[in-house]
């Protein structure tokens, strides 16, 4: 009887939903964070509503346009891209990519995703509360998420601090197990440099989260503290309503320092898996190895490692000592070599290159060019001064959806065709794929371009209405209604995807185990899709890096990393 | 192809938009410059970078695109060229960076010959304070805001009795001179924000921040809340006019100072005993609904002490230490007649309640006029009042929806209420709604408002400026 036949699992019910496969796991939570991202992109085309044509639309008023902001940000953030590209990616590609047969606590692997589907309800529950959902800005910020003067703050912001718990608890659990399987469960010959690059993005990513959510998590309970039990972590002595309030002697400025020490990283637990991804988009498709992997690898790490010194620079002119200011800008510039070194080896990896323009591949290079902007504007403001005029601004807006929202979002899309014929054995289609990538590439850059432009003039984010602003041209309304007429364009262009994933996986091409002709071991199953345990009766042995591609001296293009050395063809 | 097609041309799209939108910087009135030099810095610096990579993307995703005959090269590592770029990053960094950290230099360290302001943020307005001919801000604590004290500036410092105080919303200020903003929160977090001085930094909360530039030409600006306090947040507004110096001394000169406006003059005449009363009263809140002025919540408590009053039950009471005594104790035991049995009872030590009372008899019974029509209740219009309590940051005057109804046409109109009743809005119920704002609330509208702190005669006056609209 061989391993895989022995863990089998048989009903339905153990194989699809308490399933302790990772691959079924990884399903759901791509399946869970694609539904509740959907919401999300509802909520933003209904902001996008009043922005651009300000009250056509009764129901959307001051409250649920606050409303709407805030659960925007934080489904997207969290629920979706952590939990994607960790949950999703992570789980499905840790154990195929090196040469293991599971994550090594399958158990505890269930678990984190049970906790996060929790914690997805609890979030969504808020929507149905007595004063709906929190209306505070995903950033959350004290005193106001908690007082009266701020949409769902009875309710709706007690089930945001508890549901964040929650998704903490599950992404640690997660977490431990995807740093655990990549330390402990490579097959051999995976050296910790012969890694595919997705691994080091996700690897390195998850050990930031299980860093940085801590602080997120005790500033939660210190908040719900403050809104339920009357302590005073995050508030002063302050007026609430007219009233004086109990409080005495917090800081709010300490909450901030606690959410950006959790918030900067949270940008590269997004950004470094994409980074990895892309990374083997790039080589796979231009059939050319990866320019500078150790650099690639090195820059993560250090990436990641800067990750954690950066964090004051969301909060220049938060009131904190200005003297921080030096320090903060002079490593947020720092953090931008590292950051140049990838898309310099990106686009080096085209050069003399063989380039397949796919799916997959007009997806990565799109995200090259998004991310190439959303860092640049990144130097805008993480240099301190420059920071000034445009910090809450819509600046700010424009950088943050274009670095961290259409990028990584162009990966996951990118990923997914590139991966759903291991996933499902079927290819999606490529028209309504090309569809996909020029409809969302095209319009969120009119979406995102131009918003720099509202912030440069000093348009602040978070207002509900322009009206009555005599700085603000009557131009920018018009330019406004545009940029929401793009996001309607760009959210329903979704659908197509949608449609495409459903459809595929009945009536789509056959793939054959190896579509894409790459060399990681995922292709290399003895099954397409794997099978539980993931590979036959011995576990591939890893014999050379992910990046053979055009070796010169062999016929075929590729070699997957467990070809032999000696063989030759 | 198409696809470098389409990135040569976002990129051409993006530089001529850059020049031929109308979208652009607002024009600078202050001396922050220096803050554009560095922004243009970095504009360059990363258009160039931006072009070139995507240049180089279209390029070689033609030159290179996929033929079966051709192989790719294999080059794993380029440590010579992979250097050069990493340098050659670095330098365009550090030229970004050092002439920022030059201006910022300026920007943390404020010039000598400054003259301070204060600006104090809470939910949804601003309101200003400066430092009388000491040239030195009294000391403030929340501890000591009340109907009287809207800054709660400490009465017993010194350095606060000569502070002149704007409660209205546009702030004058001299035009070449140097300004330190130093920023206060009654609530939340909010931030003064004036798109043509550059600079900005939040109002904390517990702590003073600042800001300080120099406004180069006269004119009319605009000041934004550019942190998000709560629901109102887009409405929060106040406007800078910059005037040359005579004319800003004058104006400076007209503002009431904070012993004026708390009627000093007379507090000076205070025994020990009501200077600490005057303290209690503070702390324990009893300003808030009694106070000097009338006020719906609670009597008021001047000339009440030695009068005689009508009770609920119709009886009559004289207000003599006994009765005073009786209702600091059992505050609803017996109330007057047209106020709601709502104080609260309080923890006051026999010593604390003889002094409270010595305060209201002292206080309330001074003969000089100016004190007994309170302060300048009354003297602003409807329309200042509007503006300067924050009312319109929430409520329009020309029909648009914001936070809460809109005044325009409301007086007068039939209103159904949360509760489902309707009501006819008149003056009683616009009084009800200013004071105790969330009992009545309109259907449709978030209970969001705080109650007014506002004097009889304020309030009468808005109502007019409602009826007008």
């Amino acid at each position: 009887m061989t391993a895989q036949e022995h863990h089998a699992p048989q009903s339905f019910w153990t194989k699809y939903i308490w399933s302790q496969d990772h691959k079924v796991i990884a399903i759901q939570y791509s399946l869970t964070a694609i539904f509740v991202g959907l919401v999300a992109l509802v909520l933003s085309t209904l902001m996008r509503l009043q922005l651009g044509f300000p009250g056509s639309f009764d129901f959307i008023d001051a409250s649920a346009y606050y409303q709407y902001v805030t659960m925007h940000g934080m489904i997207m953030v969290v629920y979706l891209l952590t939990a994607i590209f960790l949950g999703g990616f992570g789980n499905y590609l840790i154990p195929l990519m090196v040469g293991a047969r599971d994550m090594v606590f399958p158990f505890v692997n269930m678990l984190s995703y049970w906790f996060y589907l929790l914690a997805v309800v609890v979030l969504l529950a808020s929507f149905f509360v007595t004063g709906g959902p929190t209306g505070a800005g995903w950033t959350l910020y004290p005193p106001q998420a908690i007082l009266p003067g701020t949409p769902g703050s009875d309710w709706g912001i007690i089930l945001m601090l508890v549901s964040l718990g929650i998704f903490i608890i599950a992404a640690t659990m997660g977490g431990l197990n995807y740093v655990t399987t990549v330390l402990q469960a490579r097959t051999r010959g995976m050296t910790m440099m012969r890694m595919p690059l997705t691994i080091w993005g996700i690897f390195m990513a998850t050990i930031l989260a299980l860093l940085a959510f801590p602080a997120l998590f005790v500033s939660a309970i210190m908040m719900l503290f403050d809104k339920l039990l009357g302590t005073s972590f995050f508030m002063p002595a302050i007026l609430s309503m007219g009233e004086q309030m109990g409080h005495e002697g917090g800081s709010p400025i300490l909450f901030q320092h606690l959410f950006w020490f959790f918030g900067h990283p949270e940008v590269y637990i997004v950004a470094l898996p994409a980074f990895g991804i892309v990374s083997d988009l790039i080589s796979t498709h231009a059939r050319k190895n990866i320019f500078g992997y150790r650099m690639m690898v090195w820059a993560i790490v250090v990436i990641g490692v800067l990750s954690f010194v950066v964090w004051a620079h969301h909060m220049y002119v938060s009131g904190m000592n200005p003297y921080f200011g030096y320090f903060f800008a002079t490593t947020t510039l720092i953090i931008a070599v590292p950051t140049a070194i990838k898309v310099y080896n990106w686009v080096l990896t085209l050069w003399q290159g063989n380039i397949r323009m796919s799916v997959p591949m007009l997806f990565a290079l799109g995200f090259v060019s998004t991310f190439t902007i959303g860092g640049l504007t990144g130097l805008f403001l993480g240099n301190v001064v420059v920071d000034l005029p445009l910090s809450d601004t819509y600046f700010v807006v424009a950088h943050f959806h274009m670095v961290m929202g259409v990028s990584p979002v162009l990966v996951i899309f990118g990923a997914i065709y590139h991966w759903y014929p291991k996933m499902s054995g079927k290819m999606l289609h490529e028209g309504m794929g090309k569809f996909h990538f020029w409809a969302t590439f095209l319009g969120t850059y009119a979406i995102f371009f131009p918003m720099h432009y509202l912030g440069v003039l000093g348009v602040p984010r978070r207002y509900y209405a322009y009206e009555n602003y005599d700085f603000i041209p009557d131009s920018a309304k018009d330019l406004n209604a545009f940029i929401t007429i793009a996001a309607i364009f760009v959210a329903l262009a979704q659908l197509v995807f949608l449609f495409n994933l459903a459809w595929s996986y009945f009536k789509g091409k056959e793939s054959g185990p190896n579509p894409w002709e790459a060399t990681t071991l995922e292709w290399q199953t003895e099954t397409t899709p794997p099978g539980h345990g993931n590979w036959g009766e011995t576990v591939p042995v890893c014999h050379r890096w992910a990046y053979d591609y055009s070796v010169p001296g062999y016929e075929q293009d590729y070699l997957p990393q467990n070809y032999p050395e000696e063989a030759k063809v | 192809m198409a696809f470098a097609v389409v990135l040569v041309i976002l990129v051409l799209g993006s530089v001529l938009f850059h020049f031929l939108s109308p979208w652009n910087i607002t024009p600078i009135a202050s001396n922050w410059g220096s803050i554009d030099v560095t922004m243009l810095i970095t504009l360059v610096i990363t258009a160039v970078v931006f072009i070139a990579v995507n240049f180089f993307i279209a390029y070689a995703v033609i030159k290179f695109r996929h033929t079966p005959e051709r192989k790719a090269q294999y080059e794993p590592e380029n440590k010579k060229l992979e250097w050069w770029l990493t340098l050659g990053t670095s330098v365009g960094i550090i030229a970004m960076l050092a002439p920022g950290l030059i201006v910022y230099a300026d920007f943390v360290n404020v010039p000598e010959d400054a003259h301070q302001v204060e600006v104090v943020g809470q939910q949804w307005s601003w309101s200003f304070r400066f430092p009388g001919e000491d040239g030195e801000l009294g000391k403030s604590a929340i501890e000591h805001i009340s109907t009287d004290n809207g800054f709660g500036v400490d009465p017993l410092d010194g350095a606060g009795q000569d502070d002149r105080l704007l409660t209205s919303n546009t702030l004058v200020l001299p035009v070449n001179r140097p300004v330190k903003l130093l920023l206060r929160s009654k609530d939340v977090l909010h931030n003064f924000y004036v798109p043509n001085f550059r600079v900005k930094m939040d109002s904390v909360p517990g702590q003073v921040s600042y800001q300080w530039f120099t406004p180069t030409r006269t004119g009319d600006f605009e000041v934004l809340c550019a942190e998000y306090c709560g629901i109102g947040h887009f409405n929060m507004r106040a406007f800078i006019k910059v005037v040359e110096q005579q004319e800003y001394d004058d104006w400076l000169a007209g503002l009431p100072t904070f012993a004026q406006s708390l009627k000093k003059e007379a507090s000076e005449k205070l025994s020990v005993k009501a200077e600490k009363g005057m303290q209690v009263a503070q702390q324990k809140g009893c300003m808030a609904c009694h106070g000097f002025e009338s006020s719906p919540a609670g009597p008021s408590w001047l000339g009440l002490y030695g009068s005689t009053r009508v009770m609920k039950d119709g009886s009559e009471v004289v207000a003599d230490d006994d009765y005073l005594k009786e209702a600091i104790l059992e505050p609803n035991a017996s109330v007057v007649k047209g106020y709601a049995p709502i104080m609260p009872k309080l923890e006051l030590s026999e010593l604390e309640m003889e002094s409270v009372i010595a305060f209201i008899k002292e206080r309330g019974n001074e003969t000089d006029p100016e004190h007994q029509q309170g302060t300048d209740a009354g003297k602003a219009s409807g329309a200042e009042l509007a503006q300067s309590k924050g009312c319109t940051a929430c409520h329009s005057i020309d029909g648009s929806r914001l936070v809460g109804p809109s005044w325009q046409g409301i007086y007068g109109s039939e209103r159904t209420l949360a509760s489902g009743e309707t009501v006819t809005v008149n003056d009683a119920y616009l009084k009800e709604s200013m004071f105790k704002p969330n009992a009545k609330m309109v259907e449709g509208y978030p209970p969001v408002m705080p109650p007014s702190q506002l004097s009889t005669a304020q309030a009468n006056a808005l109502i007019e400026y409602i009826k007008s609209l």
